[in-house]
């Protein structure tokens, strides 16, 4: 009977969770120009692809040209563990968070009860299955990543 | 709408299940009289044109919540609007939205009640002796008094009900009057009722399909906040579910003034008769 009460406060907790989780996303992708933090994007000058030349490279210095997404700061960020527990907590968060809001949204069309059963064990199996899915992916990209370094 | 108005027209959906298979509309005429309430021009319609209209009303001084309807798109109590409020010369009045109908503009409330009774609104204690033979009054202060006194200006009109895009949508759900009915007994010092309510409030029927909408506290003609009791109570849940909720003991029975002295021109109050 405690399953709605159980369901929002996770639903409040996982909105936390995103709120903490994407500020460090904006932080790390794009507020590189506002807030330089180094642990965030920690590859240094030398790690820059000296390929990919910008348009204003001339009227800049070398280390406005590290971005975020370039490869020495991506490979930087991915073989970290901490990172990838982030991605998968983040990954995790907005499911819960994403779906449970989306079952509100279809029991507000009234459906019958055995219609609710089923719409709440396809959400879930939807999102197990894209939550296994992304996790696989995170813990990829760091073995990548590492063997990329090695 | 300007008061030069001779008269007014009443659009009003008419129901009788007797009769009737569909609601239908009819309009009337009457004559106008500065001040008037849609409650009055009810009156005369009856009296000048359809002696079978039905509606209810009672006090007609937006106390007994009775005659509560929709008039011109907005659930409000009949006896509390005046039509010059309505800045239109056409009245439209269909009954209250969310309810099945009785007949004409009579909802059929019973449903709401028996929500608002499954979610015990009334002082729950243990000392079950103290609470139907008090000895004194419990112990509350003024500011644990302002937690919930404007929940208890609720008249039950169903207006909020009526406003209510989750109720109208989920036949689960208890609505805003229950719901903020259970809140303010949850905050009432006096009460220990919490664990007791909690049965209901956690699952369907509690308030956690409430998006927020906020028509509840837009229409009540009281003032009252339901919206805001439903929040309140979100909250107040999710701590219970995190172990934070603070239980507190009902207020204790107050002790009687020991230093007060009676002034002589105060005469004894009389024996209890009930
Ligand atoms: S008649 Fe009592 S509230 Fe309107």
């Amino acid at each position: 009977m405690m399953r709605d009460q159980k369901l929002w406060a996770w639903h409040l907790i996982a909105g936390a969770v995103i709120l903490v989780l994407l500020g460090v996303h904006m932080l790390t992708m794009h507020m590189e120009g506002v807030i330089r933090i180094q642990s965030l994007n920690p590859a240094s000058v030398e790690h820059v692809d000296k390929d990919r030349v910008p348009q204003t490279r001339d009227q800049k210095s070398d280390e406005e040209d590290i971005h975020p997404i370039d490869w020495a700061n991506v490979r930087a960020r991915g073989v970290r563990t901490l990172y990838m527990a982030s991605y998968i907590f983040l990954l995790g968060a907005a499911l819960f968070h994403g779906l449970y809001g989306l079952r509100n949204i279809l029991f507000e069309l009234n459906p019958a009860v055995w219609l609710r059963k089923t719409l709440s064990a396809l959400l879930l199996l939807l999102g197990l299955g894209l939550f296994v899915y992304g996790a696989w992916a995170a813990v990829m990209a760091r073995a990548i990543a590492r063997a990329w370094k090695a | 709408m300007s008061t030069k108005f001779e008269n007014i027209s009443y659009r009003i959906r008419r129901f009788d299940p007797e009769r009737d298979t569909a609601p239908h509309w009819e309009e009337y005429r009457v004559p106008y009289t500065p001040g008037m309430t849609v409650l009055e021009g009810l009156w005369k319609v009856k009296e000048l044109h359809s002696p079978t209209l039905a509606w209810r009303s009672s006090c007609r001084m937006g106390v007994c919540g009775s005659c509560g309807m929709l008039i011109n798109g907005k659930p409000r109590l009949a006896c509390n609007t005046q039509i010059a409020e309505l800045s239109s010369d056409t009245v439209v009045v269909a009954p209250l939205p969310n309810f099945d109908i009785v007949r004409d503009l009579v909802p059929e409330l019973a449903p709401m009640f028996a929500s608002h009774q499954a979610l015990m609104p009334y002082v729950i204690r243990e000392d079950v002796e103290e609470r139907e033979h008090p000895t004194n009054e419990f112990f509350q202060s003024a500011h644990e008094l302002e937690h919930y006194l404007q929940f208890t200006y609720c008249i039950k009109c169903g207006c909020c009900m009526a406003a209510c895009p989750t109720f109208a949508t989920d036949a689960l759900y208890s609505g805003p009057m229950p719901l903020g009915q259970a809140h303010r007994y949850n905050s009432d010092t006096r009460d220990g009722g919490f664990a007791a309510r909690k049965q209901m409030l956690v699952g369907e029927p509690g308030p956690w399909r409430c998006h927020y909408a906020g028509e509840c506290s837009r229409v009540c003609p009281k003032g009252v906040d339901p919206a805001k009791a439903i929040q309140l109570m979100k909250r107040e849940l999710v701590f219970d579910y995190l172990g934070l909720h603070k239980t507190k003991c009902p207020a204790n029975v107050a002790g009687k003034p020991t230093d007060g002295k009676r002034r002589d021109n105060i005469p004894e109050a009389p024996p209890h008769t009930v």
